[in-house]
């Protein structure tokens, strides 16, 4: 099952794990995590709440177009539940 | 770019070292007045705090070579490690605390390389203090752009059948590389095996040693 997700387009201010270069972007789920400490509220020292955090493969040719250095390489990057969407 | 023995030598043989007496910045100083606070509160010692950075001190890449050895001549532990790598490691005595660990395989048809592009997130609380190149912007934001150059320039050639699979560290997992055990190695022992591991190797910019 190769569910397809994208990273939101958002850039909100503050800190945040999604990386920029990833954002909009369409991958993959490698694999499910399970539940971490959400960082946007452990950064501030907030009472975390629990989110789910998967693994999403990109492609090269997704991430860098016409410019990727070798199209079918992947990056892989942790990516917390609520900066995904169905893609 | 990336190696850390480029250092230049004054006309009397002498490393050039830039002078590091400038003022603390300021998350220095904010680091010493936390510690300094805790201590003063009652929350740690001193003698707690020195031996935390002991802790952290006497970790190396040495932990993850026998890591990788162990997984090269057991193929039951091999499939333990790349279940759960911090199991893994757990089971052969390592105290990782509470390090989340993914360990990805290098093949005859991938190469995998780890980096963490929004800081400098490693895996140390097994291999230790990660080597200063990591830690810059340029590895850090070339290795997810230019995979193959980088690799090149750390003198690692792949073919162009080969896959690369770049690991980005962006949130609570850390990764390490289980190398392909190097040809003409079936008569070493264990112990042997694991002096063929690099940290390096286990980062994906380098591969294993080769036998002698």
């Amino acid at each position: 099952m190769a569910e397809r997700v994208r990273v939101k387009a958002l850039m909100p201010p503050g800190h945040v794990r999604a990386p920029a270069y990833l954002r909009g972007k369409t991958g993959v789920i490698e694999r499910r995590l399970g539940t971490f400490g959400n960082p946007e509220q452990l950064a501030y020292g907030h009472k975390a709440g629990k989110k789910h955090l998967l693994r999403v493969r990109f492609t090269m040719a997704e991430l860098w177009g016409e410019g990727a250095e070798a199209p079918d390489d992947t990056v892989d990057a942790e990516i917390y539940e609520h900066w995904l969407e169905e893609a | 770019m990336p190696h850390d023995h480029h250092d230049h030598l004054s006309p009397s043989g002498h490393p050039f070292r830039p002078d590091n007496d400038s003022p603390l910045t300021y998350w220095q100083q904010m680091e010493i007045a936390v510690r300094e606070l805790l201590i003063e509160k009652g929350v740690m010692t001193p003698a707690e705090i020195a031996a935390q950075i002991d802790a952290m001190d006497a970790r190396n890449p040495a932990n993850g070579a026998a890591v990788v050895a162990r997984a090269w001549v057991d193929l039951d532990f091999k499939a333990r490690l790349l279940a759960d790598a911090a199991a893994a490691s757990r089971e052969m005595g390592f105290d990782i605390g509470p390090l989340n660990l993914i360990a990805v395989e290098n093949t005859e048809r991938v190469h995998n390389l780890i980096v963490c592009t929004l800081c400098s997130c490693y895996p140390r609380n097994l291999l230790g203090l990660p080597p200063d190149w990591y830690k810059t912007r340029e590895y850090r934001s070339r290795a997810v752009r230019e995979p193959r150059t980088v690799l090149r320039e750390f003198g690692v050639e792949l073919s162009d059948d080969m896959q690369v699979r770049v690991h980005d560290s962006t949130a609570d997992m850390r990764y390490i590389v289980l190398p392909a055990r190097p040809a003409g190695t079936a008569d070493l022992t264990e112990a042997q095996l694991a002096e063929l591991v690099t940290r390096d190797s286990m980062i994906g910019t380098g591969l294993p040693r080769n036998a002698l």
